[in-house]
Order: C-alpha cells, then structure tokens, then sequence
C-alpha cells in the first residue's frame, strides 16, 4: 500500500501549513501530535518513518502504517549543553533515542511541568512521545515525557 | 590492476586561518606535495577534491575547477562531500582510478574553512551531516550524537568518562612535536575531566576543535613511479568504504559502526593483510568515544575492549599499537573536507620514516587509515604498506 507511503501526502491540501519541502514530516508530526504516531512497516516487520517508497532495510513496496507503541523506552540520551542556534534558548536539554515498537525515535525529553530545563534521564526509562515547541523560535519538535518506571 | 604509490603528501598547518581563502589553503597543499613528490605537475590526469561546507563557510559551490586552479592543473576535477570522509572518499576514487590503471598520476586531498564562521553556526553546519527531519529537528548536534553513542557504549560494555579522557590526553601528547598540529599543548586527564560539558558524557577535550586547513597527495601508478624513478616508497595496497543508515537510532546497534567494519574488511581484503597485520593506525577521533568505536571497527580491539586500550597504554605512542601518532582530530585539529587526505599524509610520514613520531614505529610495515562520515554514516578505510 505505497499510499499510506509517500503518495498520500502528495495528495494532501496544497494549502497545508508546512512548507513543502517537509510536508511529509508535517503530516507525520500531525499524527503524532493527534496521539496517533506512526511507523510504516514492510511485511518483513521493519519499521521506518516518512516519506518512504520502499522499505530502506529490505526494498519491499507495500508499506503500511502501523501504530507506534503507546509508551517507549530510551535506549541512549545525552545532556546537550551546546546548542545549535535554533536550539539557543532551549540548553541545556536532554536529547534521547527510544524504542516504539516498529521503529525507534529521537526526541528531547521534557518533563510534564516546566519546559525549560533537562529533566534526570536514564537508559531504560520509559517515556511517552508528544509534540512540543521549541523554545528558540516555537518550531514544533519531537518531545518525550516520563511515563513512569525504568 | 596496479600497485598505488604515495609519491608525495602537503598539508597546511592546521589551525586558524580565517582571513585565508579556500583555494589558498588547498593551493599550498597542493605545492608542498608536489615538492614532496618531484612529479610534474603536467603529468596530473584527475583532480579529486573533498570539501563539506564550503558553500555555507565561504559561499563558494563548485569548488573543483577552482582548486585545480590553485594547484596548477589542467585536468578533469571533481569535488567529493561525504561529510567528515569528504576527503577519504575523493582519495579512495583516486586509488581506484589509478589501480584500475585509468590514470597513472592523480591529485587528491580537501579542504575546510570553519573558524571564519561563528561556533554556533559551525554546529548548526556540522550538525546538517545528520539527518534533518528526524534528528537535527530534535536538537542533535555533532557533539549530541557522538554522545548518544558514548552512553549506549558505556550501557553496553561499561567504561566512564576517564576511559576517554586517557584518549584526550594520548592524542594531545602525540600532537606535540607535529609541526602540523593545531593544539601542541598536553591536556592532562585530569584537565580533561575538568572542563566543561558540551553534550554529556563529552565534555571539552573530547571533541576535536573547529580548524581550517587543507591536505594534498600525489598517488602514481608503480610503473610510472618507476619510470620517472621517484621515491616512493608507500603504497596504498587496500582501500574499503561502507555506507549504513542516516540517523543513529535506525541503526541495529548504538554503540557499533558497522559502515567502519565493512570498509575494513573490504581494505584488509582488498590488502590481503589482517588487522593483526596492523602497525600504525590513524583514526577518526573526532570525539574520544569515536577512537574507540574506529578501533573495535578495525578489528583491532574486540567489542567492549576499546575503551581501555589508551589508559592500559596499548595504543600510545610507546604502546604495541600507536594510535594517532600526528595528534588525531582531536588535537592535530579537523578541517572537515580535508581530514582524510591528512590522514593518509601522516600515515604516509610515519610509516616513510620522516615523520618527527616515526621513532615510536621503526619496524612498522602495514598502516591503516579511518576516515568517518556523520555518525559513521560513511566510513573509509585505507591499508598502506611500505613496498620498499
Ligand atoms: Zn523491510
């Protein structure tokens, strides 16, 4: 189903939002901000994120969107005390890679309340993902919450 | 297929050069290798340049016609990116070009202007070497990566953050009487441990500084090496690349580089020799924690035992295997595009005999050199061996 690949996006609103350059990301960070993130996952099982044709580890076409497991666990992070300049005003924060199920994510790690500092993160924390915005400039971003145990 | 001869290396001295043009630095390269090599510069039939951010740091695309202009050739020339292995990639075509006997004289190297940009806008072009959508967008850095790395290295095997520190202070040591070296000053470990965090768990002396300069060597075929009688006494007998996903977490594992395993298992094959067979060994130590992982890559090290290889003292300049006997990245300094070319001229130094760490190596035969692109996204592997 390369529908719910690349090609359903192409066929979203031309007045959408996003810039076209990314409009595949947008429509994917939609979904994760509507609680309904996604991998597109081959027959093989691999998951992968948009915009895909095929499938990077195996070249299989019918790709299909498949849930993201409701919580993740963090397999690495870092505390970034440098930032790049869109991300000035956001350091120090807590950079983490975690595992959803079909594919893993990267994100910065926010605790519920207060978004302006970097919250004790530790490998094999479970988190949940959400949407947030950068400090810097209000871009939107990939954010991960405690969710609890580790 | 021919035997690959260094007839001649150039490097800038790393450093500072803001108010330096691009086709200044790689024009003196250029000119000390062609000193270095006695090759007539007539004879040059490619020119394959690496440069990364050259567009961003000095407005300037199309780089190549304008460094063969610096360099003084009139030959096709093309520019190679690869992030960090910008020029591991344009040295690794010239090897094959002249191997495949398409050209008997080859110029390759690269360049990198940085420290005109202001830090913060380095990192942001240093960080477009990961993938935008999905790890820049969530504040990755350069530094950020290597970091992620490092705590999934230390999860999965252990070691801290003194383990790397050893490898700050190694490289440092190396660095002091190269006369091409950035920073010739000793960072002691406990220096190291002090300073400041830049992405946990690397704090300042584990990342390479921001640097311009530029590397260039003469590659020749054997035959026309002996024809013109040079002196040329290195080959480069093997060379691999790999290539694995974009962005670290698509990866099978965190704290491997599995692109770096197939461009040494390639290079090694491609060499007939084995990584026991190694002597010397320049690597990508752009951050302390990517030593590590390049060793265990080359299969010098086994997973896990990496780490400690620079506080056992295993790869110091005194050790059984040095390790970045020109300073590395680290302190000799990382001008992008033109690292892997100054690998292989160090390399190439070292294993000639004048390179002022030569005495640490006076038996060596076999070399090899990493080269590493984003996160191991691409990885070069170079085997150079004295022929004598
Ligand atoms: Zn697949």
């Amino acid at each position: 189903m390369s529908d719910d690949g690349a090609d359903a996006a192409d066929e979203a609103d031309e007045t959408d939002a996003a810039p076209p350059t990314d409009r595949h990301y947008a429509e994917w960070l939609d979904a994760l901000a509507d609680g309904d993130g996604f991998a597109l996952v081959c027959p093989e099982g691999h998951g992968s994120l948009p915009p895909r044709r095929v499938c990077p580890e195996c070249g299989a076409a019918d790709l299909s969107r498949e849930p993201l497991d409701e919580t993740g666990t963090v397999a690495t992070y870092s505390v970034v005390h440098v930032p790049s300049p869109r991300f000035a005003d956001d350091a120090p924060y807590a950079t983490a890679v975690a595992d959803f199920g079909p594919t893993r994510l990267t994100g910065i790690v926010r605790d519920g309340g207060a978004d302006d500092e970097a919250p004790e993160v530790e490998i094999g924390d479970t988190i949940a993902v959400d949407v947030g915005e950068r400090a810097t400039d209000g871009e939107r971003l990939v954010v991960f919450r405690p969710a609890g145990g580790r | 297929m021919t035997d690959v001869r260094v007839a001649g290396v150039g490097l800038t001295p790393f450093g500072s050069h803001s108010e330096r043009t691009g086709r200044d630095l790689f024009g003196e390269a250029a000119l000390r290798a062609f000193e270095d090599a006695a090759v007539d510069r007539a004879d040059v039939e490619e020119l394959n340049y690496g440069n990364f951010m050259g567009a961003l740091a000095e407005h300037q695309g199309h780089q190549a016609p304008l460094m063969a202009e610096a360099a003084g050739v009139r030959c096709p020339a093309t520019r190679y990116e690869s992030a960090c292995a910008s020029a591991g990639v344009a040295v690794r075509e010239a090897v094959r070009t002249v191997a495949a006997g398409d050209a008997d004289v080859v110029l390759a190297g690269g360049m990198e202007r940085m420290t005109n940009l202001p830090t913060d806008e380095v990192t942001e072009g240093l960080a477009i070497a990961a993938d935008d959508l999905f790890e820049v967008r969530a504040g990755v850095t350069f530094p950020g990566a290597y970091a992620l790395m490092a705590n999934a290295y230390f999860d999965a095997y252990g070691g801290s953050r003194e383990d790397l520190a050893h490898i700050a202070s190694k490289n440092h040591e190396n660095a002091l009487p190269n006369e091409y070296a950035q920073y010739r000053r000793e960072v002691s470990v406990a220096e190291a441990m002090d300073a400041p965090p830049v992405a946990e768990p690397l704090h300042l002396y584990d990342a390479c500084p921001i640097t311009d300069g530029a590397s260039a060597l003469v590659l020749v075929s054997e035959e026309y090496a002996a024809e013109h009688d040079l002196d040329a006494s290195v080959a480069v007998t093997g060379t691999g690349q790999g290539t694995d996903r974009m962005a670290l977490g698509d990866r099978e594992h965190l704290a491997r580089t599995p692109a770096a395993d197939d461009a040494a298992d390639a290079a090694y094959a491609d060499a007939g020799v084995e990584a026991a067979d190694v002597d010397v060994a320049e690597v990508h130590d752009c951050f302390t924690i990517a030593e590590v992982l390049a060793l265990e890559s080359l299969g010098l090290f086994e997973p896990g035992e990496g780490i400690s290889a620079a506080r056992e003292g295993l790869t110091t300049a005194d050790g059984d295997l040095p390790v970045n006997l020109s300073g590395g990245l680290k302190a000799k300094g990382h001008p992008v595009g033109a690292t892997g070319g100054s690998q292989i001229a160090e390399l190439t130094r070292l294993l000639r005999g004048d390179h002022p760490n030569s005495e640490h190596v006076p038996e060596a035969e076999v070399g090899v050199a990493h080269n590493a692109g984003g996160t191991v996204a691409s990885a070069v592997v170079h085997v150079l061996e004295v022929a004598g």
